[in-house]
């Protein structure tokens, strides 16, 4: 056996080495934990010509055995060991704890935290799938006609197979695409340059608990395979800032997943109660390490913004860097340091703009970015803005980090823009019923709930089943 | 083939040294370029160079002499009066660097016909060439090869200036409709006749491949050149675009240089390409590019410079815009080798390749 694990290239579940490998590093030591194959993007448009296969081997189970399967995914990903890679090499789920948090820089608890996400994700797919099909019975899918609630129904999938472009930012995202093996559509994943842990691990538990190898692809690749995953799978799920989901949006084969922006919203009817709702609102934008779509990145608030944002930087301005290990870490370092200045520079910039001042600043003691032991961070930056126009009001950074903003309460919704998650403080039935009826918002929480809280039976994203299936009239004699 | 000794092969390279300095710069033979740049150097090449390490006393060749200045300067005074052709280099816009030829090109292309097999290259067949033909000296030398084997060579252009120009303003869309273009009416002369050897470049024989069985179509041997072939994207194309059963020339050269051959792949190449180039008649060096005077460590990096030796063109240390390994002597060629060339500073900064 080697001494450093390799993850080869799975095509259609059998491993490929490539000649071209990549090393992946401990974010603290430098060191390289594992090389990874990287293919071209001719393999991948070589395989998906054969992309069928996966689909017929998942076509074999009905969706209620898969179900089962993902179920036993979910336990073999939470507590097993499960083959690394290629040269004999295997994983405890611990190992997976230290290996992910060394060189994704997130620390052990959140690890944990995004392991249970997905532990759950995989348990609860039959659920997942009542939500996301509004309760139509499984076989429906298995036999592609049937009946729901009295009527003919009948669906066919969209794709032969879900492609995903994957992010390196945060474990719990490759929920997403769990419950996919479950409605019969093999996945092509190109891996996070820095996160290939996760969906090598989620493969390895879905084949061991006894889905075909065929259903997965696994590709560690560069730009040009990444737009060939988007261009030749049916449907694809993208991750990315806001330039790279651009090109994407408004396409019907694509789900797009850019910055989620999204926002807590206190009406005029709560905001005198405000310091009630602080250690939600600090929880809102830091938990997971500020890394979620679904952190919150603004507070929009009618009055008492300064009170509010001085409140949030006292919480969370003193919070430093802890050992990955530490049990009350609350920074994910970054395992691309230059990712931290970009992030760092970028805010200064903003900061040159009138009208905007980090709160944070003089409750930290020191620069927002610092090294510690080895690994970068950067430590929980609120900005006071003085109105949503300013550049610094509706950002999304990789960090704790959120803009406190003062609009009126009948303005809130014309200002804050397209937002993934909102919680709405309120229970002024207008205002609930202006938020019920904007288009702006996916998810909506009413009343105090972290952004964070995500209900796996209700899509806040896209609906899955929607996506990889469609309707279609059918009448049979 | 008889494989040379290194000695024997510096004797003759340096040989022909002698002869094409003589040649070049003797009044009754060269070239006014070279007279007049002698003249003025204040030194007799003819007198100083004796062997490959002399050849440093000449500075590196410049690009813009061959840009700026009339082709006429170029035209050996014993071949004065004889048309000659004009041919252009590689991809880029603007002026591009003009050499000029009369028999180089099919020299070169003869001698590499006896490193093809008649398996893969069937005599008195048909080939396709796939790639830039225009003002570049590949489409005459490609038409003679085939022709130095009794066939005859349909072809389809790709213009890689406008390649690069699209990819360049992002224009992808239009890069891959274009690509798509070529691709069209190589399937197309595949499908309607009776073709066997194939030129082109790699990307345009996966896109190829992607619409024609290629072997079904009848090609038993491809002659690959013009883009970087790393040991991955090389691997794959022979084991996955050719299946292994289809025979694969990769070729380093460009109109400056000629033709440099690559040695058969063996698995302990683990798909590395190294090319040699057709000494005497060219030299390739793989240099320290900060100093360029040392050559770099067998199995180092290094940028490649190109000195070409001919009585129409002479070309001292021309440094390419290209890095390379550098191989040691291997097979009929006891001479340096440069392997996985790839644009210089491809690890720095991104380049633009295209489909060329």
């Amino acid at each position: 056996m080697s001494t450093l694990p390799h993850l080869p290239a799975l095509r259609g579940g059998r491993p490929y080495e490539s000649l071209e490998k990549t090393d992946i590093m401990d974010h603290f030591t430098g060191e390289v934990v594992a090389v990874v194959s990287q293919v071209n993007a001719g393999i991948l448009k070589k395989d998906l010509q054969k992309i069928g296969a996966g689909r017929t081997a998942l076509r074999k189970f009905t969706v209620a055995q898969l179900v089962e399967i993902s179920a036993k995914a979910g336990e073999l990903f939470l507590n097993g060991t499960l083959p690394l890679g290629d040269k004999g090499h295997t994983q405890t789920a611990e190992q997976y704890v230290h290996t992910l948090s060394g060189t994704s820089g997130l620390p052990h608890v959140m690890v944990r935290r995004n392991m249970a996400k997905i532990h759950y994700a995989l348990t609860h797919v039959g659920t997942v799938l009542n939500g996301l099909t509004r309760g139509l019975p499984l076989e429906v899918i298995d036999r592609g006609y049937g009946e729901q609630s009295g009527a003919a129904v009948s669906y066919y999938p969209t794709t032969q197979a879900l492609g995903l472009v994957m992010p390196s930012n945060s474990p719990a995202v490759n929920s997403l695409w769990l419950p996919s093996i479950a409605l019969k559509t093999p996945v092509v994943i190109k891996p996070g340059r820095e996160e290939p842990w996760t969906p090598y691990r989620l493969i390895q538990a879905f084949i061991a608990a006894g889905a075909p190898p065929e259903a997965f692809g696994f590709y560690p690749t560069d730009h040009e395979g990444a737009g060939e995953v988007m261009r030749l799978c049916g449907r694809a799920l993208i991750f990315g800032d806001a330039n790279t989901v651009a090109q994407y949006r408004d396409n019907p084969k694509f789900s797009v997943h850019g910055p989620g922006f999204s926002k807590v919203l206190i009406g005029d009817d709560c905001v005198e109660q405000w310091p009630e709702y602080i250690d939600l609102i600090a929880a809102s934008i830091a938990e997971n390490g500020g890394r979620s779509c679904v952190n919150a990145s603004a507070v929009v608030v009618p009055r008492f913004g300064r009170e509010i944002a001085e409140a949030l930087a006292l919480k969370l301005g003193p919070i430093q860097p802890l050992r990955s290990d530490d049990e009350g870490a609350k920074l994910s370092g970054f395992a691309n340091p230059k990712m931290a200045d970009y992030i760092d520079g970028a805010i200064e910039d903003g900061l040159k703009t009138p009208g905007a001042e980090d709160v944070t600043a003089r409750h930290r003691g020191g620069d927002r970015k610092v090294v510690f032991e080895g690994g970068t961070f950067l430590q929980p930056t609120i900005v006071l803005c003085d109105s949503f126009k300013h550049p610094l009001a509706n950002r999304e950074f990789l960090c704790p980090y959120a803009s406190v903003v003062e609009v009126p309460q009948a303005d809130m919704l014309k200002e804050i823009g397209a937002s993934l998650v909102v919680t709405a403080i309120t229970k002024d039935p207008g205002f609930t019923s202006e938020l019920l009826d904007s288009p702006l918002i996916e998810r909506l929480n009413l009343g105090p709930i972290s952004t964070m809280k995500i209900s796996w039976d209700q899509p806040h994203e896209g609906n899955m089943f929607e996506f990889l299936y469609k309707r279609r009239s059918i009448e049979r004699a | 083939m008889t494989t040379p000794s290194p000695e024997a092969a510096k004797a003759q390279l340096e040989a022909h040294l002698r002869e094409i300095i003589q040649w070049h710069f003797s009044p009754e033979t060269g070239c006014s370029f070279w007279l007049n740049w002698a003249a003025k150097a204040g030194w007799d090449p003819r007198a100083e160079v004796q062997s490959v390490a002399d050849l440093l006393k000449f500075p590196h060749f410049e690009d813009e002499w061959l840009r700026d200045l009339q082709p006429e300067v170029w035209v050996p005074k014993a071949y004065a009066g004889r048309p000659f052709n004009i041919f252009e280099t590689g991809g880029t816009t603007g002026m591009p660097k003009q050499r000029i030829g009369w028999e180089d090109y099919k020299v070169d292309y003869s001698e590499f016909s006896d490193k093809i097999s008649d398996e893969h290259f069937p005599r008195n067949h048909y080939w396709l060439m796939m790639g830039p033909t225009g003002p570049r000296r590949l489409r005459l030398a490609i038409e003679h090869l085939a022709n130095v084997r009794g066939s005859s060579c349909y072809f389809i252009d790709l213009d890689p200036r406008w390649v690069k120009r699209l990819i360049t303003n992002k224009h992808f869309d239009q890069a891959k409709a274009y690509m798509d273009h070529v691709v069209d009416q190589a399937a197309n002369i595949l499908k309607h006749r009776k073709v066997s050897g194939l030129f082109t470049t790699p990307k345009l024989l996966e896109a190829l491949a992607e619409r024609v069985d290629i072997w079904d179509a009848g090609i038993r041997g491809v002659f690959c050149g013009g883009t970087t072939m790393l040991p991955q994207y090389t691997r794959f194309i022979v084991e996955e675009v050719l299946e292994n059963r289809i025979g694969f020339y990769p070729t380093y050269g460009n109109t400056l240089m000629g033709l440099a051959a690559s040695v058969p792949l063996t698995p302990e190449d683990q798909y590395s390409i190294t090319y040699y180039a057709p000494q005497p008649r060219a030299i390739l060096r793989v240099v320290d590019p900060e100093h360029t005077e040392n050559t770099v460590e067998y199995d180092a990096w290094g940028r490649v410079e190109l000195t070409t030796l001919t009585r129409e063109f002479f070309m001292p240390r021309f440094l390419e815009r290209d890095e390379a390994i550098r191989r040691k002597p291997r097979n009929q060629y006891a001479w340096d080798g440069v392997a996985e060339v790839r644009p210089f500073g491809a690890m720095q900064k991104t380049i633009v390749e295209g489909v060329y």
